[in-house]
């Protein structure tokens, strides 16, 4: 969730959230880049589900003591070779980083493709081209610096409040949600 | 300061005439909120990266589309890829075509693309023409210390 992610300190900056971004597109990369970094986010751009796997070091069979800290991945869906959605189940599937938020992002606005990728444990689902207000809304919800929740999770708040030895930065669980959920229904009708 | 006023007014003209004819949508407006003093190249490089990409996705098209058997899937993919690019940067028109280009993928209608790839290379020529133009007077502004004026 993302109010354990991402009140990690008194500071109203991100400047220590660690984003990982996954585009096959080198447009698109230098894009969502750059909106990340004006969120001061700090960024990890890769070219592929595979690149991304290499850098989390889930390409192997072993685990790692050491394990690279990211805060938020965020891939396009219609990539070769490896989809976002593959990407997704992948990360999920991890034990390292099945607790990370996954992001999607697709040129496609098709609702049973947004709900297999929120079934299967993304956090949200932006609509190409991503916009200065989406990575916003994804970082400070609708109005003011609070997070935001998917749709879905709103209604399961009361299981929200456990917290997760295995999230580096978590902290307080207190959870607040905002007024506008990050997945609105007018998005679908886009 | 009266050529900075004169080329503050070219700009916006140019500007909004690209808007109202289609050639740029509000995301080319969404790119432009990205730039600032940290970043003042942020659309000149994100543009030339849409160039250098759109020559290589056109020059595969052409090759792809010469072949003695087709993969139209292929074909599908790099359009695809045009299309996500275009629209990114906020061009319309291109964006537009290669909307339709993908429906006659889907239908193997060689003739369609092969229209298709054509309008695809017009329009990308048009929209960097006056891209070029537009930054080019970006640019003349800047160096004659005057700031570009922001289109809504």
């Amino acid at each position: 969730m993302f109010s354990r992610l991402w009140r990690s300190s008194e500071t109203d900056g991100f400047g220590d959230v660690h984003v990982l971004a996954v585009d096959d597109s080198l447009v698109d990369r230098k894009v969502i880049e750059r909106l990340l970094k004006i969120t001061s986010c700090k960024v990890t751009a890769v070219d592929s589900g595979w690149r991304a796997l290499q850098y989390l070091g889930l390409d192997q069979e072993k685990t790692s003591a050491d394990f690279v800290n990211v805060d938020l991945i965020i891939t396009d869906y219609c990539m070769p070779g490896m989809t976002g959605y593959e990407l997704l189940k992948k990360i999920k599937g991890s034990a390292t980083f099945r607790e990370v938020p996954v992001v999607i992002m697709s040129s496609e606005n098709v609702v049973a493709r947004i709900d297999r990728c929120l079934e299967e444990g993304a956090e949200d689902f932006i609509v190409k081209p991503v916009k200065l207000s989406d990575v916003k809304r994804l970082m400070f919800g609708a109005k003011e610096e609070k997070p935001s929740f998917n749709k879905r999770k709103l209604e399961e708040m009361s299981d929200d409040s456990s917290t997760s030895p295995q999230s580096p930065k978590s902290t307080s669980s207190s959870s607040s949600s905002s007024s506008t959920p990050p997945f609105s229904p007018s998005q679908l009708e886009q | 300061m009266d050529a900075v006023s004169q080329l503050q007014r070219q700009f916006v003209e140019h500007a909004t005439s690209l808007y109202r004819e289609g050639y740029l949508d509000d995301q080319f407006t969404q790119l432009q909120k990205l730039q600032d003093e940290s970043n003042p190249d942020f659309v000149v490089e994100v543009v030339t990266l849409f160039f250098e990409d759109s020559e290589k996705l056109l020059n595969n098209l052409a090759t792809a589309l010469q072949q003695e058997s087709i993969d139209y899937k292929q074909v599908d993919a790099h359009v695809h890829q045009f299309k996500g690019s275009s629209s990114s940067i906020g061009a319309q028109r291109v964006k537009n075509v290669c909307v339709v280009f993908r429906n006659y993928c889907d239908e193997k209608n060689l003739d369609g693309c092969l229209v298709c790839l054509q309008q695809a290379k017009n329009e990308y020529l048009l929209v960097r023409n006056k891209l070029e133009a537009l930054l080019n007077l970006e640019q003349q502004i800047l160096q004659a210390g005057g700031s570009v004026p922001m289109i809504t």
